[in-house]
């Protein structure tokens, strides 16, 4: 029986989370996934038609579920109890998503270890994935590049926090080069 | 030493690949000329140009696949494929049909002509003729060979095998499987894609993950077990008193520890299946496999290699390199 090693995101950060108004943070969220696709075209050419689909992601150790619509840039939160409409799900804990995103784990793996469900728009998951896969995004950049003159502080609390909370929150680099 | 032939369904792919220590990296294009046509996976014009640069940069080889049958009349698509791989400076194309190679050896004479897996060619015979009449300077072989066949392949043919060693594991003749076909309407041979995800649901119902390809339940997993994509070969089904897989287990290939045997039976070249997996796969998979042909090489004990988590089932076989089979 597979046993998940992600950790968890730490249950302090997630009674702090639980109170944020969906709203404010959907709105910041929208600007790093609008800064993304501007700065990573190839992700929207990647998904095609994907693109107009609605994903349902569900980080199982936050309180809330975000929906993102590539196609507009959108990437809103919500609370568990009112999960909007959706053409497909993908559930786990956040390191696993974060760990995807930034290349150290493989999402046919994660699904295979049941540490990733799927449900609905089998397609457009896929699509998804492979676009974000080749885009090699490294979210400590990618925020810092949208944080002007806090860039620099901010690369120093997402390295602390990252220490502290096993999250991968910078993009591996490749190790063990034969060239 | 033994080439290592690995998978790249994406440039960045392509890139941890020739970094984690590749020989060859395979990839194709966008379109349904190669059989990994998944949604979001392989490389446009631009992007084949820049991977065989990058990859020439470190002393790495690009092979494309062009490896699906041509429609009647869809042709010209084919075509230019080839043209557009010699034009991006690929170091060899994987071919399948019969009329594409004759179409490469007549218009690419200089272009280096790999018999793809699709063409099942599983006997000297067919190999020779593959050969004699096309030029083809390397066959993959299919994978339901023992090893002792590969090397009686390999003692009457003169030229180069490559074989697959880790990944997923098809058990069928290759570009002859119509299993996809009959659930889906598409196939790998055809249509780039075996059990294709636009086909494939997930439903978690009661204690039960259910895996559905074209409305065919061919998996039902208790929670927290390993779960297998939904292919018909690898399915789960009930046929009288028995409920078992009747093909093959939903398992993967690894054949590491046959690499010495492989090398002796004439093989010159190892591939690592996975295109339409992440550029961590790839790395992680590539490492392991370059460090295993280096130990090969150098006559030393291959390393233990801890690659089963990546793979589907969380478990490996040596399929029919070393099969009893049922």
């Amino acid at each position: 029986m597979p046993r998940s090693h992600f950790p968890r995101v730490p249950p302090a950060l997630r009674l702090a989370a639980g109170p944020l108004p969906p709203a404010p943070l959907g709105a910041m969220l929208g600007l790093l996934v609008r800064h993304l696709a501007r700065e990573h075209p190839g992700i929207l050419r990647r998904m095609g038609p994907h693109a107009g689909r609605s994903f349902l992601i569900d980080p199982t150790d936050l309180p809330f579920l975000l929906l993102l619509r590539p196609a507009t840039g959108a990437l809103s939160a919500h609370r568990r109890t009112w999960p909007p409409a959706h053409d497909a799900r993908l559930a786990g804990p956040l390191a696993a998503f974060l760990a995807m995103l930034h290349g150290t784990e493989d999402g046919d793996a994660l699904f295979f270890s049941r540490d990733l469900t799927i449900e609905g728009d089998t397609e457009a998951v896929l699509a998804l994935r492979n676009a974000l896969d080749d885009a090699e995004i490294d979210l400590t950049e990618e925020l810092a590049t949208v944080s002007g003159p806090l860039a620099a502080p901010l690369r120093r609390t997402l390295a602390l926090a990252e220490r502290i909370t096993g999250l991968a929150l910078h993009r591996a680099e490749p190790t063990g080069d034969y060239t | 030493m033994m080439e290592l032939v690995c998978p790249a369904g994406t440039p960045a792919a392509l890139r941890a690949a020739v970094t984690a220590g590749a020989h060859a990296v395979y990839c194709g294009f966008a379109d349904e000329t190669n059989a990994r046509n998944f949604p979001g996976l392989n490389f446009s014009r631009e992007e084949m140009a820049g991977g065989v640069a990058f990859a020439h940069a470190r002393g790495a080889r690009v092979l494309v696949a062009i490896n699906t049958f041509p429609r009647a009349g869809g042709e010209p698509l084919w075509h230019r494929a080839v043209a557009d791989a010699e034009a991006a400076g690929a170091d060899a194309v994987i071919l399948a049909d019969l009329g594409l190679l004759a179409h490469a050896a007549e218009h690419h004479p200089g272009l280096r002509r790999h018999l793809s897996v699709q063409a099942a060619a599983a006997n000297p015979d067919a190999i020779n003729l593959y050969t004699e009449a096309f030029g083809v300077r390397r066959v993959v072989l299919p994978r339901v060979l023992s090893v002792e066949e590969i090397a009686a392949i390999n003692r009457e043919i003169d030229v180069e095998t490559e074989v697959f060693v880790f990944g997923g594991l098809c058990v069928m003749a290759e570009g002859r499987c119509s299993l996809s076909s009959y659930a889906t309407g598409r196939s790998p041979n055809m249509n780039g894609v075996c059990s294709p995800a636009s086909h494939v649901a997930y439903a978690e119902e009661g204690p039960e993950l259910a895996a559905r390809l074209g409305g065919f339940t061919i998996h039902r997993t208790p929670k927290h077990a390993p779960a297998p994509y939904p292919t018909l070969c690898k399915g789960c089904f009930t046929s009288g008193a028995e409920t078992g897989h009747i093909f093959e287990d939903p398992v993967s290939l690894d054949a590491t520890r046959l690499i010495p045997a492989l090398a002796r039976a004439g093989v010159a070249a190892l591939k690592i299946e996975g295109r339409q997996r992440s550029r961590a796969y790839v790395a992680q998979v590539v490492r392991s496999f370059r460090a295993a042909v280096e130990a090969q090489e150098a006559g030393r004990p291959l390393p233990e290699g801890a690659l089963a988590r990546l793979t589907e089932g969380q478990a490996t076989t040596t399929g029919a390199y070393a099969k009893t089979w049922r």
